[in-house]
């Protein structure tokens, strides 16, 4: 099938501002975006630009928006979107080069709630684990999953309204840490996180968790540390 | 503009391996890890299963069977003093991983939950052994964000999106290395004492692969410009169960939870293979048998593929007649929740790229392209070696896929290769500083960056006859079909020829992207160009083993020969030529015997 991609272009280099151009691409409807980009790259422009690296779905490398909407291109195809497929970079970070963003300030924004375990009891003595139960390793699963993508952050209105906003995946950092019962700064971080720039911020809107490829429900995450906050408890 | 930094040790690439390195280098000794992307991008990232050590959590284990096993699934190629050392290390290597908060998953009382994987056994019962410590089937990834996260912790400096163009050295001795910053186009020299190569692997020489688009064997590469020779390149591992057609990984961990291969007559294969493990035999023995099926006629419709089976239903019947038990003697079941629970990615991989539920249809697979055994000689304490006599290059270090110490010999065991990166890693990282701390800055030559500057010229200024994107298509394709699964002389003849033929076309490319900023099309331009020169290397040094040995499967010498081959390749590339050399096999305690699953 024809399958016709209207691709953001902007070339800091040689453009005041950004446009559209549009490739036909032959294609299947079990392409990857991401497949059809590269294609696009290798045969009718080399210059288009775009990060990539795992292909599928685990590194986190291609969050764009694709027909509105941020997605990884190498976990989008062409069956799940369809043939008129429009690529844009993802909002909320400053557009480097056509489909890439600087993603800096997002993981400076990772940085600042502690994104590490935190443990300064002694080991054990016998050299080996710290015991967990299966039901507190569960607690937080959820949050392990994320891959530092930016599908999240970058579709919330409250941090294209203020990038000084910790923002959801910092804050799905942040809980995969609080509820590890092994670690102990969770009230640093909870104390991070109630800054101005911290988790008041969050207005609910829903995005993150549907733009989330990881399937995280970032909206209850946020919900669960927004609640130990308030009650001081880690249930 | 150049850009000149200084550092006691500098890593290159920030995948499991280069950030282990980085973090232990790190304490000693002014440290640096530059790495092409962002380090939690990194492929350590992708790997599903599990991480292997004889922890015993579950059941008795041993660090000499876990010795064992690998010498064994190396099919004795590997080098036995230094997998005796991995397996040893093992241990204290993933508890040293629970204490930086790695989140495995946990048994009932508590501890590090483990899980069969293929190759893994009891050596007293030949049967699987729960060796595979994971966390979900998402162990990489927490193992690369784990490791990232505590380099955060000790503020090791990182120079994230910076890809390596150049190693510098004067008089025998280290000096540094050159690399391109991609947002700015600009080349910096870092000057250091020592290097680190922690630059993954080169699967994508291949055309079905479950590697990333980054694996390209940068580090590889460019060593084997520098006169430096690669080891054993000849072996490659083709893991069995890749998605059909895109190669995506379903992890050998789908197996360990009672997954079963099925053929087109709906048979299941593998008994017919490996009588006593049957579906964990190890990875080659069942990329062959695969292929033996599809050979034979028995794929899927006739296709090129079989199925991989881990519906409940399925899994409780074979388990029942391969008597297989829980711990209180219990038959083993499975739910379809369970599933879930065990395996969220793959059932995820599954219904995103192919539609189906694993839990209620079997998966279409076949075997891709997944892990580079050879690599870049190491001794076991991540110092690469330059010749027959393991003489180490000073302040020149190797760790992780793109080294080979050779712990993986002919064919890398399942959970082996994460072990190798945190093991080998961290002595990597500490070798090299220490030596650091011992010795003098050596002298940057004067316009050290020219080389890579010129072969940016080149790739900028060439007739433009030749397309980047075929010429990548096509070496992949060649390889693929001639120097993959099952190997002969007549197609790797022909295969090493189109290489060459593809090496002289390449000069004819021309990089059409004139910008400073993220000129991704050079850097993947150079990057084709590090495939062509890897690719030429593997195709010549499996054209020149004559045997079949672990991954290296020759249908014209279909049997291991020890009396002429129990031993190592090296290979040079010397003035555009490539020159082939052995190096002994280490046998300490395992006497190499007929290799039976």
């Amino acid at each position: 099938m024809e399958i016709t991609l209207k691709v953001f272009r902007y070339n800091p280099e040689k453009d005041k501002r950004g446009h559209y151009e549009v490739y036909k691409v032959e294609g299947t409807e079990n392409d990857r975006v991401l497949d059809l980009l590269e294609y696009i790259k290798g045969n009718y422009d080399g210059t288009l630009s775009f990060r990539r690296s795992c292909a599928h779905g685990v590194c986190g490398s291609d969050a764009i928006r694709i027909n509105g909407r941020n997605m990884l291109a190498c976990k989008t195809l062409v069956r799940d979107v369809g043939e008129k497929i429009t690529v844009e970079p993802v909002l909320g970070l400053k557009i480097v080069k056509d489909l890439i963003v600087d993603m800096e300030p997002f993981f400076d924004n990772y940085k600042a709630v502690l994104p590490y375990f935190i443990n300064n009891s002694p080991l054990p003595e016998n050299g080996r684990e710290r015991l967990q139960s299966i039901e507190a390793r569960a607690r937080f699963d959820e949050t392990t999953k994320c891959i530092l993508c930016a599908c999240c952050t970058t579709s919330c209105p409250s941090y294209w309204a203020n990038g000084n906003y910790y923002g959801p995946a910092a804050i799905v950092t942040a809980h995969r840490f609080i509820f590890d019962d092994r670690d102990e700064a969770a009230s640093e971080r909870l104390r991070i996180l109630s800054e101005t720039d911290g988790i008041a911020r969050c207005h609910t809107a829903y995005n993150c968790t549907e733009a989330c490829p990881r399937e995280i429900k970032i909206t209850r995450v946020i919900g669960e540390v927004k609640m130990a906050m308030v009650t001081g408890k880690l249930d | 503009m150049t850009k000149t930094h200084q550092f006691d040790v500098v890593v290159v690439g920030a995948g499991g391996a280069g950030l282990m390195a980085g973090l232990y280098a790190s304490r000693t000794a002014k440290t640096a890890v530059i790495s092409k992307l962002y380090p939690t991008r990194s492929h350590t990232g992708a790997a599903q299963g599990g991480i292997g050590a004889a922890l015993g959590s579950i059941e008795e284990d041993k660090p000499e069977w876990h010795t064992y096993d690998t010498v064994k699934g190396s099919d004795y190629l590997g080098d036995q003093d230094a997998i005796e050392f991995m397996c040893s290390e093992a241990i204290n290597a993933v508890y040293e991983l629970e204490h930086m908060g790695l989140p495995f998953d946990r048994t009932p009382n508590g501890k590090i939950s483990q899980r069969p994987f293929g190759g893994h056994t009891n050596n007293e019962t030949g049967k699987p052994v729960r060796r595979a410590a994971h966390a979900a089937d998402r162990t990489g990834h927490m193992i690369l964000q784990t490791l990232y996260q505590q380099c955060l912790k000790n503020k090791v400096n990182f120079f994230d999106e910076f890809q390596v163009l150049d190693f510098i050295h004067v008089n025998g001795k280290t000096a540094g290395v050159v690399a391109v910053e991609l947002s700015t186009g600009e080349l910096h020299v870092i000057h250091a004492k020592a290097v680190i190569f922690a630059t993954g692997g080169h699967g994508r020489i291949f055309e079905v692969t479950s590697n990333a688009y980054a694996y390209t064997g940068d580090g590889a590469a460019i060593l084997l410009r520098h006169g430096f020779p690669l080891e054993d390149m000849e072996f490659f591992q083709f893991h069995p169960t890749g998605i059909y057609k895109l190669g995506i990984l379903i992890t050998e961990g789908v197996r360990g939870e009672g997954g079963i291969l099925i053929n087109g007559a709906g048979e299941r294969f593998m008994p017919k293979y490996a009588p006593t493990v049957k579906d964990l035999a190890s990875r080659d023995v069942i990329s062959r048998a695969i292929y033996t099926e599809i050979r034979e006629g028995r794929g899927v419709n006739g296709q090129n593929y079989v199925y991989l089976d881990v519906r409940p239903e399925s899994v409780i019947k074979y388990a029942a007649m391969d008597g297989r038990t829980n711990l209180d003697g219990t038959p083993y079941t499975i739910t379809g929740e369970q599933v879930l629970a065990k395996l969220p990615d793959i059932v995820d991989f599954c219904r995103v790229y192919l539609g189906v539920d694993p839990v209620t249809q079997m998966m279409p697979i076949q075997p891709t392209a997944h892990y580079t055994m050879g690599g870049i000689p190491t001794n076991k304490f991540g110092e690469v070696v330059v010749d027959d006599k393991n003489t180490p290059f000073p302040g020149l270090y190797a760790a992780g896929e793109c080294a080979c110490v050779s712990v993986h010999g002919g064919n890398r065991l399942g959970t082996n290769s994460l072990l190798d990166l945190v093991v080998f890693g961290k002595y990597a990282g500490l070798k090299a500083a220490e030596y650091a701390n011992q010795t003098d800055f050596a002298p940057l030559p004067a316009e050290a960056e020219s080389v890579s500057r010129s072969q940016f010229e080149v790739l900028k200024n060439g007739s433009g006859k030749e397309n980047v994107f075929k010429l990548s298509t096509e070496l992949k394709k060649v390889m693929f079909a001639d120097v993959g699964i099952y190997r002969n002389e007549k197609d790797m003849a022909s295969a090493l020829e189109k290489v060459r033929e593809l090496k002289s076309r390449f000069k004819e490319v021309k990089v059409q992207d004139t910008g400073r900023i993220f000129n991704t099309e050079l850097l993947n331009t150079w990057e084709l160009g590090n495939m062509l020169e890897i690719a030429e290397v593997v195709a010549a040094s499996a054209l020149n083993r004559k045997e079949s040995r672990g991954g290296h499967s020759r249908e014209d010498y279909p049997n291991r020969d020890d009396a002429n081959w129990l031993k190592h390749t090296l290979i040079w590339s010397k003035n555009g030529k490539l020159e082939i050399g052995y190096k002994p096999v280490t046998i300490t305690k395992y006497q190499p015997k007929a290799r039976v699953y």
